[in-house]
C-alpha cells in the first residue's frame, strides 16, 4: 500500500472519481490553475481540462448554488470552499435548496452533490479562519456529514460521497491535509454512516472525529503506559451518527468521553451524550464526559489558542474523572 | 404584422391566461375557506408574462420560478387538479403535499420548482444552464424572480458567472413595481432592474409585462440569441399584480387609483379585444373557452377536496434519498398515467464534455497581456 498525504489521497479519490463518470466536475476558488489553495486539486486541470476543473470567481454563494442546480439535473459536482469559513456565505444554497430539493419536490429530485474544504482551527489565523463548524450541518435533515481523519479514510469517504444521491457536506482538516497514512489504491470506498475502531481498549472509549483523533491517539498511549486501556471510535460520519457502534462501544467499555474540537453547545458530542444515555444508561459505570472547544471566539495569540483546544493532557484528565482516579 | 400569429396561438394563450385567472381566484376563495393556509402569493395580474414566456421557449426547456409559482406551471401543462391539491397539502400535490404553495414542482413538464427564499433560485438556473452546457444540450433554462430579487446577492454574483461562461440562461424578472410591501423605487439605486444587465456585460432588455404578445415576441428573440451560444439575456418585463404581496395582504401601501389605472391594463381583455379587432377569432370562441376553463377549475378544486391527507409514514419519505430508490413521478403515481417525459441524462463514460471553459490558448494570452510568463 502507498504511503499517501492526506491531501494526495483526496487528490486520488477525485481523479478516480471523474475519470470513472464524467458527470462529476470541480468547481471552487484556486481549484485549476493555481492547483488548489491547499493543493488537494494538484494536476487535475491538465488531467480533465477546464471544461472539468473549474476556477470560481470568489462568490461563494453564487458558485455553490450552480453547483446545487447541475446536481438537480443529473451533473455530480464536487464544490470546493476554500474554507469552511467562507462557506458560512453560501449556506442558503447548502441547507435552503440542497438539503430540501427531495422533500419539497415530493420525491421527483435528487441532489448529488458534495461540499468540501477545510475546517477546523489553523495556525495563528484567530476567530474568522479558526472554526470547526460540523455541528451546523449536523443540524439538517437532507444533508450528510462526514469528517475523515485519515488519509485512507479521507480516501474512502470522498470516493462514497461522490456516488451518494445525497449532498454530502465533508470537513477535511485544515491541519491533517499534510499527515501521512497508508492508502489502499483503486476501489477503496467506506460506506457513509460507518464509525470506526480505531483503537481497541476496555477501560474507556473516546469517541471522537477528524483533528481530534491524534490528540485521542497520543492521550491513550500515555494512559497505556500508565495502565489504562483505551478504546477509540472515530465516527467518520456525524449525520447519519452509528449509533450501533457507539453503543457497542460503549457497553465493552462502561465509560466513555467525546473529544470534539468545536464549541459545547449544541455540538455533535451533545447528541452522542443523549444516545448513550437514553440508550446505554445502564450500562454506564461513570456519566460521560466532554472535552471541547471552550465557549469562546478563537484567539490569535499563541497561549490563548492553545488553551482553547482541546488537546492530550486535556483528554487525559477526562479519562481519568470518568475513572474516579486521582487528579480529576 | 397583425396575420404574423395564427388563430391557434392566440386561442391557446388566451386559454392558459384565463385558466390562471380563475385557478387563483378559486384559491383566495378556498383560502378564505381554511382549504389552504400558509403563505399564498397569487399571480393575478402578470399572466401575460407566464404566457408569453412559455410559448416562445421548448416545452423541454428548464424552468424555475420564486415563490409565486402556481401559474407558471400552468402555462407549461401542469395539471391544475394537482397544483390546487398541492395547495390543500393532499397526496394528490406534486409533491404529495410537502412543499404547498411556494415549492411547486413537476419535473414531467420540466419545472423545476418555485422557491421561498428571495433570490436563492437565481444560482440554480444558472446551474441547470452549466449543465446543459456540460452535456451539449441545446436546451435552455428560463429563470423568473422578481424586481425585490435583484438586491440580492445572489444576483450578482451570479450574472457574473452566467456571462463569463456564456450560460444559456434566461433571466424573467417580472417587476410588479413591489417588494412585499416596499416599492422597489424606494430601496433600489437603480429600480429599472435590467439596466443591471449593463454592469455585466450582460444582454439586457425591457418589455411591457401586460402584454402578451409583446413578452412572447421578445423572449423568441432572446431564446433565440441564447441557444445559439451567446451567452444569457437579463429580460424585464414590467407587470403589476392586482392583488396584495400574498391573500392576507390588504396591499394598503398603495392608492386606490394606482390599482384601477393599472386594472385597465389587464392583460387577459387585452389579448381578447386584441385578437377581436384583427378579426382572428369571434366572441364565441371566447366563450366557449371560458365554459370550459370553469368546469376544468371546478374539477381541480374537487379533485383536490377528494385526494387524502398524506399518511404519516410519509414524514419518513423524501429527505434522504435511499440506495437503489427511484425518483417519484407524481403523474404516475396520482393519476396513474404512463410519464414518458421524465428527463434522463448520460451516465459514466458515456458522456463525452467537450465544453472547453477556458480555452488554454486564450487563458496564456491573458497571461501575457498582463505580463505573466506563460
Amino acid at each position: 500500500m502507498a504511503e499517501l498525504m492526506y491531501r494526495e489521497a483526496l487528490n486520488q479519490a477525485l481523479a478516480e472519481e471523474m475519470e470513472r463518470d464524467a458527470n462529476v466536475f470541480l468547481i471552487g476558488e484556486e481549484v485549476g490553475r493555481y492547483q488548489g489553495a491547499f493543493k488537494v486539486s494538484q494536476g487535475l486541470l491538465d488531467k480533465f481540462g477546464s471544461a472539468r476543473i473549474i476556477d470560481a470567481p470568489i462568490s461563494e454563494l453564487g458558485f455553490t448554488g450552480l453547483g446545487v442546480g447541475a446536481a438537480m439535473v443529473g451533473l455530480r459536482p464536487v464544490v470546493e470552499m476554500m474554507t469552511w469559513n467562507f462557506a458560512i456565505l453560501a449556506m442558503d444554497q447548502i441547507v435552503n435548496n440542497a438539503a430540501k430539493l427531495r422533500h419539497m419536490s415530493g420525491g421527483q429530485l435528487r441532489c448529488p452533490i458534495v461540499f468540501r474544504g477545510p475546517g477546523g482551527a489553523g495556525g495563528r489565523l484567530s476567530s474568522q479562519h479558526s472554526q470547526a463548524l460540523e455541528s451546523t450541518y449536523a443540524h439538517f435533515p437532507g444533508l450528510k456529514v462526514i469528517a475523515p481523519a485519515t488519509p485512507a479514510d479521507a480516501k474512502g469517504l470522498l470516493k462514497a460521497a461522490i456516488r451518494d444521491d445525497n449532498p454530502v457536506v465533508m470537513f477535511e482538516g485544515e491541519r491533517l491535509y499534510a499527515i501521512k497514512g497508508e492508502v489502499p489504491e483503486g476501489e477503496h470506498v467506506i460506506p457513509l454512516g460507518k464509525a470506526d475502531v480505531k483503537r481497541e481498549g476496555k477501560d474507556v472509549t473516546l469517541i471522537t472525529w477528524s483533528r481530534m483523533y491524534y490528540f485521542c491517539e497520543e492521550a491513550a498511549k500515555q494512559l497505556e503506559s500508565e495502565g489504562i486501556s483505551v478504546e477509540i471510535l472515530d465516527l467518520r460520519t456525524l449525520r447519519p451518527l452509528d449509533e450501533e457502534a457507539i453503543l457497542a462501544s460503549v457497553r465493552k467499555t462502561n465509560r466513555a468521553v467525546i473529544v470534539e474540537e468545536g464549541w459545547p453547545l449544541a455540538g455533535v458530542g451533545a447528541q452522542v451524550v443523549d444516545i448513550i444515555q437514553s440508550k446505554a444508561f445502564d450500562d454506564l459505570d461513570a456519566p460521560v464526559v466532554r472535552v471541547t472547544g471552550l465557549d469562546v471566539n478563537m484567539s490569535y495569540a499563541a497561549n490563548l489558542e492553545n488553551a482553547i483546544q482541546p488537546d492530550a493532557p486535556k483528554i487525559i484528565a477526562a479519562v481519568k474523572k470518568v475513572l474516579y482516579r486521582e487528579g480529576a | 404584422m397583425a396575420s404574423a400569429y395564427s388563430k391557434d396561438l392566440l386561442l391557446t394563450m388566451y386559454r392558459k391566461m384565463y385558466l390562471m385567472r380563475r385557478f387563483e381566484e378559486r384559491t383566495q376563495q378556498q383560502y378564505g375557506l381554511g382549504k389552504i393556509a400558509g403563505f399564498c402569493h397569487l399571480y393575478i395580474g402578470q399572466e401575460a408574462v407566464a404566457v408569453g414566456v412559455n410559448e416562445a421557449v421548448r416545452p423541454d426547456d428548464y424552468m424555475l420560478s420564486g415563490y409565486r409559482d402556481h401559474a407558471q406551471p400552468l402555462a407549461r401543462g401542469s395539471h391544475a387538479g394537482m397544483i390546487m391539491a398541492e395547495l390543500f397539502g393532499r397526496t394528490g400535490g406534486y409533491s404529495k403535499g410537502k412543499g404547498g404553495s411556494m415549492h411547486i414542482f413537476d419535473i414531467e413538464h420540466h419545472f423545476y420548482g418555485g422557491y421561498g427564499i428571495v433570490g436563492g433560485q437565481i444560482p440554480l438556473a444558472a446551474g441547470m444552464a452549466f449543465a446543459s452546457r456540460y452535456r451539449n444540450e441545446d436546451r435552455i433554462t428560463v429563470c423568473y424572480f422578481g424586481d425585490a430579487a435583484a438586491n440580492q446577492g445572489a444576483f450578482h454574483e451570479t450574472l457574473n458567472m452566467a456571462v463569463k461562461w456564456k450560460l444559456p440562461v434566461l433571466y424573467i424578472c417580472e417587476n410588479n413595481r413591489y417588494g412585499m410591501g416596499t416599492a422597489i423605487a424606494r430601496v433600489s439605486a437603480v429600480p429599472e432592474i435590467h439596466k443591471r444587465g449593463a454592469g455585466y456585460n450582460m444582454r439586457h432588455e425591457a418589455v411591457d409585462g401586460m402584454d402578451a404578445l409583446k413578452v412572447y415576441e421578445a423572449v423568441k428573440d432572446a431564446a433565440a440569441y441564447i441557444r445559439a451560444g451567446n451567452g444569457p439575456v437579463l429580460m424585464e418585463a414590467n407587470t403589476y399584480r392586482f392583488r396584495g404581496h400574498s391573500v392576507v395582504d390588504p396591499a394598503t401601501y398603495r392608492s386606490k387609483q394606482e390599482v384601477e389605472d393599472e386594472r385597465k391594463n389587464d392583460p387577459i381583455p387585452r389579448l381578447m379585444h386584441y385578437a377581436l379587432k384583427e378579426g382572428l377569432a369571434k366572441e364565441s370562441d371566447f366563450e366557449a373557452i371560458e365554459n370550459e376553463i370553469k368546469e376544468q377549475v371546478d374539477e381541480a378544486v374537487k379533485f383536490a377536496d377528494e385526494s387524502p391527507e398524506p399518511s404519516l409514514d410519509e414524514l419518513w419519505r423524501d429527505t434522504i434519498v435511499e440506495e437503489g430508490e427511484e425518483d417519484v413521478r407524481p403523474r404516475a403515481r396520482v393519476l396513474g398515467e404512463k410519464v414518458d417525459n421524465w428527463p434522463s441524462y448520460p451516465s459514466g463514460k458515456d458522456l463525452k464534455v467537450t465544453w472547453d471553459l477556458e480555452p488554454r490558448e486564450q487563458a496564456e494570452k491573458a497571461d501575457k497581456a498582463a505580463g505573466l510568463k506563460s
